[in-house]
């Protein structure tokens, strides 16, 4: 479970492999990842190395990607 | 990185600094050998890389071959400091006149190279400055600018040294700092310098630590000196927990978080940054604290990283509190280093409000490295709060827990 950052991909824009190739290749600290079907998962285990850069959200139709700090 | 000593006066001998007549046995009967060739009484010196030689036995004289034997064969069988000689030197026994201290260093303050110079070499230099300041003599100088002989004269001459004796150490001194620049190197010393019956002047002792980073800038010389790249070269052997320093550095490739060094104090540290590390350490002490470790985080390391060496310090015996105390970053970012200290201590089934005795890191990011350390009640200083007042204030609430 991370403590400081929940990573949520909204599940439509999830199964999109087009979408889910395009999150892999932006976010530099491997938050997310393609499954066998191609669909794009988030790695629970990377989610607390979150940068804050935004690349994601600017990759994904908007509100399709939300960057969740739980410390606020 | 240390060299042992008779690869220190090799490196000297090639600089042209006078080194007494002998070699490096690696049986008893190498030390036999040498101890003929060199023809009357010799000094056994065990090559280790720690200290205190003498005090353990690793030092010994001989009058005849076969007592060189003898002694090589005991120095070859003794640990000093839990490591093993890898050879003895053996050196002709000379008669000393006068013993001298030259040394080169780095000055942290001035920011320059130093040359130390004393007329009272053989003790510890130390222990000279503190006892007998007005026989020890320091001037630096650029690393920039070639190193000029007559700065080694002034030294010099500024304790009285004239005539022939001057002319000599001078050469030599100026031997010494052009092979400091040369190598790459944080400490040429030779303790003591000394001035035989004969009047001339031989490196009876010689200390040289080249610095880690300079090592694959002299690659060359270190695979010509048969020294491997895989070689710490400390003083002693690290023990486990620095041995899991080295790893916790080693999970990823982002940034510094390791570099650990163990020290038997109680107080945790995790600091770094732009030399931080150092000047941190040292106030602690001077605020009365005793520090547990010392370590680097600096590049800004992973949370995995820095909740990995979180995990570790808190884990040393001893240690009940943790200061995280770092100097002003900026491509490190502070909310990063927050969450793996936070997640690390948490991880290891402590409160960061009881553990983290103090958090200062300001910089990159630090407003929302302050809202981490606000959620979980750590108390935290800004920039407006020096390095020497948060080990201060560290130091302080260690003592009152
Ligand atoms: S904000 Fe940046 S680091 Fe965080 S998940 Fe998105 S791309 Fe990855």
């Amino acid at each position: 479970m991370p403590m400081f950052i929940r990573v949520e991909v909204d599940p439509v824009a999830a199964a999109d492999n087009d979408l889910a190739a395009k999150l892999v290749e932006v976010c530099p600290v491997n938050i997310f990842e393609q499954d066998v079907s191609g669909a794009c998962t988030v790695v629970e285990a990377n989610e607390d190395e979150c940068v804050l850069c935004d690349l994601c959200i600017e990759a994904a139709p908007a509100g399709q990607v939300r960057v969740i700090k739980l410390y606020e | 990185m240390r060299f042992y000593e008779f690869e220190a006066k090799q490196l000297l001998a090639k600089q042209g600094v006078p080194t007494p007549s002998g070699g490096v046995a690696e049986t008893p009967a190498d030390a036999e050998r040498i101890a003929t060739e060199v023809g009357g009484a010799v000094v056994l010196k065990s090559q280790v890389l720690s200290g205190g030689r003498m005090k353990a036995g690793g030092v010994k004289f001989a009058d005849t071959p076969a007592e060189a034997k003898a002694a090589a064969a005991e120095i070859l069988q003794l640990e000093i400091s839990d490591q093993l000689p890898v050879s003895v030197l053996v050196e002709a026994k000379a008669g000393i006149k006068q013993e001298y201290y030259l040394g080169v260093t780095y000055d942290a303050i001035a920011k320059q190279p130093v040359a130390i110079f004393s007329d009272m070499g053989g003790i510890d230099i130390e222990e000279v400055a503190e006892q007998h300041p007005d026989h020890v003599a320091k001037r630096n100088f650029s690393a920039l600018l070639p190193f000029s002989d007559y700065k080694m004269k002034e030294l010099i001459a500024s304790l009285g040294i004239g005539g022939r004796e001057l002319t000599t150490l001078t050469r030599i001194g100026s031997r010494l700092a052009h092979t400091f620049l040369k190598y790459g190197l944080t400490l040429a010393e030779i303790n003591p310098l000394s001035q035989l019956d004969d009047g001339s002047f031989v490196a009876l002792d010689c200390h040289l630590d080249m610095e880690d980073e300079a090592r694959d800038l002299q690659k060359d010389l270190l695979a010509e000196m048969g020294i491997d790249a895989d070689e710490t070269r400390q003083g002693r052997p690290p023990t486990d927990f620095e041995r899991r320093g080295a790893q916790v550095d080693q999970v990823d490739a982002r940034g510094v978080a390791g570099r650990v060094v163990e020290f038997d104090g109680d107080l945790g540290l995790v600091i770094g940054a732009g030399g931080g590390s150092l000047t941190i350490f040292d106030a602690v002490q001077r605020h009365g604290g005793n520090p547990a470790n010392y370590c680097e985080i600096g590049g800004n390391p992973s949370v995995l990283k820095a909740c990995e060496l979180t995990k570790l310090v808190l884990s040393k015996p001893g240690v009940d509190k943790i200061a995280v105390i770092m100097n002003v970053v900026s491509n490190t970012r502070v909310d990063i280093v927050a969450r793996g200290v936070v997640k690390g201590v948490i991880e290891a089934g402590f409160e960061p409000s009881d553990k983290i005795v103090f958090f200062r890191i300001p910089g990159a990011w630090e407003g929302e490295g302050f809202k981490i350390l606000e959620k979980y009640g750590v108390e935290y200083g800004d920039r407006t709060v020096s390095m020497s007042e948060a080990a201060r204030r560290a130091v302080e609430k260690l003592g009152a827990s």
